[in-house]
């Protein structure tokens, strides 16, 4: 069946920082290309999750004026702290002692998804078509195998995949560079990655679940610019992980927990982590008295340099968290993010006006800032697989004495998935119960989310083998997905005494995690109808 | 015939609308905002009419901020011809809203006025049928089916009893059920076509209308949370706690 189709100089699948600076960045090089940009959320900034601390080094290049422009940046960083905490006890760390890549004195805490919408309302005066609430479903071949572009899903198909009355086929978009930035662990991405062997050679690479609530705090509690970060309680000595405080502008505070998905425990469940995180003394004193107003989780990317794919192919690029450029160490990836989509534009701009080949993408990048932040990053996030305690040591070591320009590189060894232990040789861990005031439930967490998706669609979180979760993943490890999912998609029921393994898809909101840490890969995650899934605000 | 529809941008059905803390409305900052759900039904129904060859023209129009364009233009790249925005800023009441369309009804000249039946941030449902009393025409609100029959509109209504059929006489004021059609989607190309397709912009006083809102909003605040429910052993448990805590029986 041919479908209807629409040619551009360039197609741009995903509204996040990174691609929203190329497209800027590319009518800012010549304003008569023609740029379009896909989002699958129902609006720019609805899918994006961040902390965040904003470094506005790449912003600073792409839109020096920023200030006159009333970004949505107001809030510096004024003050900073880094505690450890043990059950009860909580230790502040002096922040000269912290590396330089940790101290943020020069930063900003923003919403990102404000900064997004932002961002794309400036693209769309210089004449970027955006299209939100379209998924990118598909990606076009030209006959020699060079990316010729996306197809947008096809609208209206119920759970059988029969056409509805408001069917509506989705359409070929070609374009002459199709740029893929569609966050950490994009659905497209990963075909890509995997079908032109841009992983080659690289190490597996390696994710984080992160979690954020937004809180309205009580005015005495509430330090407006301050950042604080903590490590260690609840998460054990060899659980990657820890928080982020910010105080943001409005009474509000960002709340959040980060656990890396190379946790061993199948007994683990992130989301309550993060919960009982909220009940430690230190923490519990600021959020008292407040009201949690929203929710969210994603997965993001924390390999770095080691586990970089190559982020060119013939006729695409690959750029930000859907290659992985966040710094780790920094806890930040925004401006990476955006630097490599500025890095994208002057590629895409020299390989349509002069003709060049898109690998000086890889040049351009390792001539770049860039590269050499993340060079210098590299050894940290591998150093915790030795723990929390020599990993901080070695840290130290790393990025205050030589600043990471030891001569040696660390690898990453497994994959996330690879890292589960059996169910059986592991210690269970008792949960407390939300008391719906500092601790909440998935359900009542997911419901702030706004997340929906229109029913009667095809189940969006396909199974290889459907009989896997209960056959083996429940008998093995006790299936994690009941506890790694941060919206509660994934049940084991009994029906009439047998096991069966529910997906509550309408629930998901579009972090990734199952198709990272499912132990046999089994869930592969792809784009429901555009439009749907979280409904975040200013996340 | 024309068909004149008119539309509402409010908060996402989705978003749980949270109240502001000093109790003067709810959050609206870094909101999703849609269009008001039954008015894409009225939108849907009227452009459906127009592919069948009963009318010729669909105008929609909307009362609100700069950004209510957003919701017209959806409603351009859904298959109507053209969009009036009528720009106010804050709050308008539905009188004020119903006067605004009786002065476009006068200028535009359409055989149908449509639009949902209700919006769902205020909930008022009045709109519709104040615009009936002020121009004089008759009201089917609710509509879940509409046909035309010589001349005439037939409607099925969804009331509490039941469905109910009325027939009405054209010039007409219909108010749009969810139940009345599947809202179809807007494709790419047609979001590209809306964007060519003229918006008119007008000003409440242009047309010589008094906005000033009658009702003064004292409060807004959060429903009471429910309290968790129990769960009782047996059937006289259940009778004994009806009957003495709840004291319904």
């Amino acid at each position: 069946m041919s479908r209807e189709s629409m040619k551009y100089d360039v197609v741009i699948v995903g509204g996040g920082p990174s691609g929203l600076s190329t497209a800027i960045k590319l009518k800012q090089l010549d304003p008569n290309l023609n740029v379009c940009l896909l989002e699958k959320a129902s609006e720019i900034g609805a899918h994006i999750l961040s902390g965040n601390v904003f470094e506005t080094r790449a912003l600073d290049e792409l839109l020096p004026n920023w200030r006159e422009l009333n970004a949505p940046i107001k809030t510096k960083v004024n003050k900073e702290k880094f505690l450890f905490l043990s059950k009860t006890k909580s230790l502040s760390w002096p922040t000269w002692l912290l590396p330089a890549v940790q101290q943020n004195h020069k930063n900003y805490i923003i919403s990102l998804a404000n900064l997004c919408r932002w961002l794309a309302e400036h693209a769309e005066s210089l004449g970027v078509e955006i299209f939100p609430g379209f998924a990118a479903s598909e990606i076009l071949y030209n006959e020699d195998g060079s990316v010729k572009g996306i197809a947008t899903q096809d609208m209206g198909i119920d759970k059988e995949r029969n056409k509805k009355n408001s069917y509506e086929p989705g359409i070929d978009l070609i374009g002459k560079v199709t740029v893929f930035a569609e966050g950490c662990r994009g659905h497209l991405g990963k075909q890509l990655i995997q079908k032109f062997n841009l992983n080659q050679g690289k190490d597996p690479q390696q994710y984080g679940i992160g979690f954020k609530e937004i809180w309205e705090i009580s005015e005495k509690n509430h330090e407006e610019g301050l950042v604080m970060h903590t490590a260690g309680w609840p998460l054990d000595n060899n659980t990657y992980g820890g928080s982020f405080i910010y105080h943001a502008e409005n009474k509000q505070l960002f709340l959040g927990y980060v656990i890396g998905l190379d946790y061993k425990n199948p007994h683990l469940s992130p989301f309550d982590e993060f919960q009982r995180f909220k009940t430690h003394p230190a923490i519990k004193r600021i959020i008292e008295g407040g009201k949690r107003i929203s929710y969210g989780a994603r997965a993001l990317i924390e390999g770095g340099i080691q586990s970089l794919p190559k982020m060119y192919m013939p006729g695409a690029l690959l750029i930000g968290c859907d290659a992985g450029t966040l710094n780790m160490p920094k806890i930040k990836g925004s401006h990476t993010a955006m630097k490599s989509g500025i890095l994208a534009a002057e590629t895409i701009f020299e390989k349509i006006k002069q003709n060049k080949d898109l690998s000086i993408y890889e040049e351009k990048f390792k001539n770049s800032w860039i590269y050499e932040e993340l060079y210098r990053a590299r050894n940290v996030k591998p150093s915790f697989r030795w723990g929390l305690i020599l990993g901080i040591i070695f840290t130290g070591i790393d990025q205050i004495l030589f600043k990471g320009k030891l001569p040696f590189t660390l690898r990453h060894k497994h994959a996330d998935h690879e890292t589960l232990k059996p169910a059986n040789q592991m210690p269970k861990i008792e949960y407390l119960k939300p008391d719906n005031v500092i601790t909440f439930d998935k359900t009542s967490s997911v419901y702030l989310t706004g997340t929906n998706h229109t029913d009667n669609q095809p189940v969006h979180l396909q199974l290889k083998d459907p009989n896997l979760p209960i056959n083996y993943t429940l008998e093995k490890f006790d299936e994690p997905a009941q506890r790694y999912c941060p919206a509660g998609v994934y049940e084991v029921q009994k029906q009439n005494e047998q096991n069966k393994f529910v997906i509550n898809s309408q629930n998901c909101i579009h972090c990734k995690t199952c198709d990272i840490k499912e132990p046999s890969q089994n869930i592969t995650w792809v784009t429901p109808e555009g439009g749907g899934g979280p409904r975040y605000g200013n996340m | 015939m024309k068909i004149l529809v008119a539309i509402k941008r409010v908060i996402d059905y989705n978003v749980q609308v949270r109240v502001k803390e000093d109790g003067s409305g709810v959050v609206t900052d870094n909101v999703k905002m849609s269009t008001n759900p039954p008015d894409d039904n009225a939108i849907e129904e009227a452009v459906k009419i127009k592919e069948s060859g009963k009318a010729t023209e669909v105008i929609a129009v909307t009362v609100g901020e700069e950004k209510a364009q957003e919701t017209l233009r959806k409603a351009l790249a859904v298959g109507a011809d053209r969009g009036i925005h009528v720009k106010v800023d804050g709050i308008i009441e539905p009188l004020a809203v119903s006067k605004i369309l009786q002065k476009i009804v006068d200028k535009e000249k359409p055989d149908l006025v449509f639009m949902g039946k209700q919006a769902i941030d205020d909930d008022c449902n009045q709109t519709g049928q104040m615009l009936s009393a002020l121009l004089n025409w008759p009201q089917a609100t609710f509509a879940s089916k509409i046909y035309f029959k010589d001349g005439k509109l037939e409607v099925v209504r969804e009331i509490d009893e039941g469905l109910e059929t009325i027939e009405v006489n054209l010039p007409a004021i219909v108010t749009c059920d969810l139940r009345l059609n599947e809202p179809r989607y807007a494709s790419l190309p047609n979001i590209m076509k809306a964007k060519k397709k003229s918006i008119e912009q007008l000003n409440a006083s242009d047309l010589g209308v008094d906005i000033t809102p009658r009702i003064q909003q004292i409060k807004v605040e959060e429903p009471p949370k429910r309290k968790a429910g129990i769960k009782v052993a047996n059937v006289a448990e259940l009778v004994q706690k009806l009957k003495n805590e709840a004291k319904v029986i």
